[in-house]
């Protein structure tokens, strides 16, 4: 049993070995201040600048977005519902299956809606798709958190004499920590996740100044200089995954720092 | 007076906020049914020229010529995911237990945020592990002993590569339904004279039977809908792969690698709509089963 934990571990230091040595040496300056030159699949020239702006551009808009949807949500269920409420029982189940949703058929509904609506691959489709696969992460861990915030407290604030909606305040401060997991966590997922923007975010060489223009990501950065014939190119690749991975590593300590400093009772 | 239309400011924003919630969240349990009508609806002008069930037996895969044969594909996913299952199954199983039941807290403390990282890798950079290690050694050492020749690219390599993607899921899972396992049967086990293997055999692991068939039907439909991971090392041959060393082509690679061509061959954008319809519907279906029964021993075990 040990030698099967160890088997785990083992596989998952094998991975950040392997990214790192083939990623470390294709590492330059260049390659995150540059974007791609003579074109992203056999120009030999440039960086990878056109991609890492692009998928911040994706994740903060999706975060955005998906806050404004999920928050919401998770408040109603929790502040209005009655304890053991069908409806709220409901909602959390099919959120539970839709985060079992792989982010293909997101991909793949996004672009059918694109197609119905007439639109080009675009910043802003990419956006609406990777909030779709967001949403019930948020979802999921914010209700977590505000689950576990002690009835006294709505309770006391509803006996001074507060609305519900101004309960809100008070429970939302208890859980900012959790709600910041939740992000880095959707970050993580949003940021790496190739499969949901390969329909419909597109690719491009150059820096999206608006929403209906095609963007590059991270993922697709991999993905598309990896099948490359130039080594140049396909070292941009390795790079990209050494700098994916580096910021997964970050969120993910970041996450765990910030859940173990609030909450009591986590492992 | 100023303080009555005070109040009344006030509750017509809790009236606001709250309708606008509801809203929200009705709105949000549509999304599923929408997802799956627009998928079918696309789909629907291949469903009308063939039945479903020649399409999903159809051995023959031209798009050029019209004929639209989900069986090799289908055949991919089940190889790969089949492989992966096997690998990481036991893995998983032996690891959650060890966990849970043996391991010092501070092992707790350095393996648990291990399994994190592994679940926040994402399948791309899984892909480039798959295609620096574990394709090469495939073709140079494994390949060599049991067939001539095989270029690594195959079912072998996707399934290693989903083994290790879904090992996160599962541990937690079953580290979940173990922890939730009330602590009085294990107690009442050993007390009989029972030693700690012969509780965990003939009382966890038996206990938790359903919950640990539910997160293997989990496990598969994450492993099902897998896509640019397995798309990168699985070689993409549309034929029915014989031996675990020749090539496959699962369904979501098959959608993920043609979307750009579909637009202009008749029937071919409805025939890959097709297939994602199919991916979800399936994994839906799986994963609305396996939630439930895992809701249900939560509940059981609460009490």
């Amino acid at each position: 049993m040990m030698a099967a934990t160890l088997a785990i571990v083992v596989s998952l230091f094998m991975i950040i070995v392997a990214v790192v040595k083939r990623g470390l040496p294709a590492m330059s300056w260049d390659m995150v201040s540059k974007i791609p030159g003579g074109g992203f699949y056999i120009g030999k020239e440039g960086g990878l600048l056109n991609a890492i702006i692009g998928s911040l551009y994706i994740v903060l808009g999706s975060i955005t977005l998906g806050l404004s949807f999920s928050l919401p949500i998770v408040l109603y269920i929790n502040l209005y519902l009655p304890e053991k409420s069908r409806l709220a029982q409901f909602t959390r189940l099919s959120f539970d299956v839709l985060f079992g949703i792989p982010s293909i058929v997101y991909g793949a509904f996004g672009f059918t809606i694109m197609v119905y609506l007439g639109l080009r691959s675009s910043l802003l489709a990419g956006i609406l798709t990777v909030t779709m696969l967001i949403i019930p992460i948020l979802i999921r861990s914010i209700d977590e958190v505000v689950r576990r915030v002690p009835k006294e407290m709505k309770d006391a604030a509803l006996s001074l004499g507060a609305t519900r909606s101004e309960t809100i305040r008070v429970i939302l401060r208890q859980v900012v920590p959790g709600i910041i997991t939740a992000v880095l966590l959707s970050v993580g997922r949003g940021i790496g996740d190739a499969a949901s923007v390969l329909f419909t975010a597109g690719y491009t060489d150059s820096i999206p100044t608006s929403l209906s223009q095609p963007v590059a990501t991270l993922p697709l950065a991999i993905f598309f200089q990896l099948s490359s014939p130039i080594a140049e190119v396909q070292d941009r690749a390795y790079a990209a995954a050494l700098i994916l991975t580096f910021i997964v590593l970050i969120l993910s300590l970041a996450g765990r720092y910030y859940s173990r400093k609030y909450s009591k009772n986590k492992i | 007076m100023d303080k009555i239309r005070y109040n009344k400011y006030r509750q017509f924003k809790e009236f606001a906020i709250r309708h606008i919630m509801l809203f929200l969240t009705l709105l949000s349990l549509t999304f599923a049914i929408v997802i799956g009508i627009s998928l079918y609806y696309k789909s629907i002008p291949i469903l009308d020229q063939q039945s479903i069930w020649e399409l999903l037996s159809g051995r023959s895969w031209k798009p050029l010529k019209g004929e639209f044969g989900f069986f090799p594909f289908i055949m991919g996913t089940l190889w790969v995911t089949g492989i992966a299952i096997v690998i990481s199954l036991p893995l998983c199983l032996l690891s959650a237990i060890y966990l849970s039941e043996y391991a010092h807290p501070y092992i707790k403390k350095i393996v648990f945020p291990m399994i994190d990282v592994l679940a926040g890798i994402p399948p791309v950079v899984y892909g480039v592990w798959g295609i620096l290690v574990v394709v090469p050694f495939i073709s140079a050492e494994l390949a060599p002993h049991f067939v001539e020749f095989s270029t690594g690219y195959s079912v072998l390599a996707g399934g290693i590569v989903l083994a290790i993607m879904i090992i996160p899921l599962m541990i937690s899972v079953f580290i979940e339904i173990f922890d939730a396992l009330p602590g009085g049967l294990r107690e009442a086990s050993l007390s009989l004279g029972a030693t700690q293997w012969q509780t965990i055999k003939k009382v966890v692991v038996r206990k938790s039977f359903s919950g640990i068939a539910a997160a293997v039907v989990l496990a598969i439909s994450r492993a099902f809908g897998e896509t640019i991971a397995v798309l990168m090392v699985c070689g993409n041959v549309s034929e029915v792969p014989k031996s675990v060393f020749d090539p496959a082509y699962p369904l979501p690679a098959l959608l993920a690698n043609n979307y750009g061509e579909m637009m202009s061959i008749p029937m071919y954008d409805a025939a890959l709509m097709l297939s994602a319809l199919l991916l979800f519907v399936i994994i839906l279906a799986f994963n609305a089963i396996s939630r439930l029964v895992l809701i249900r021993i939560e509940r059981n075990f609460a009490l």
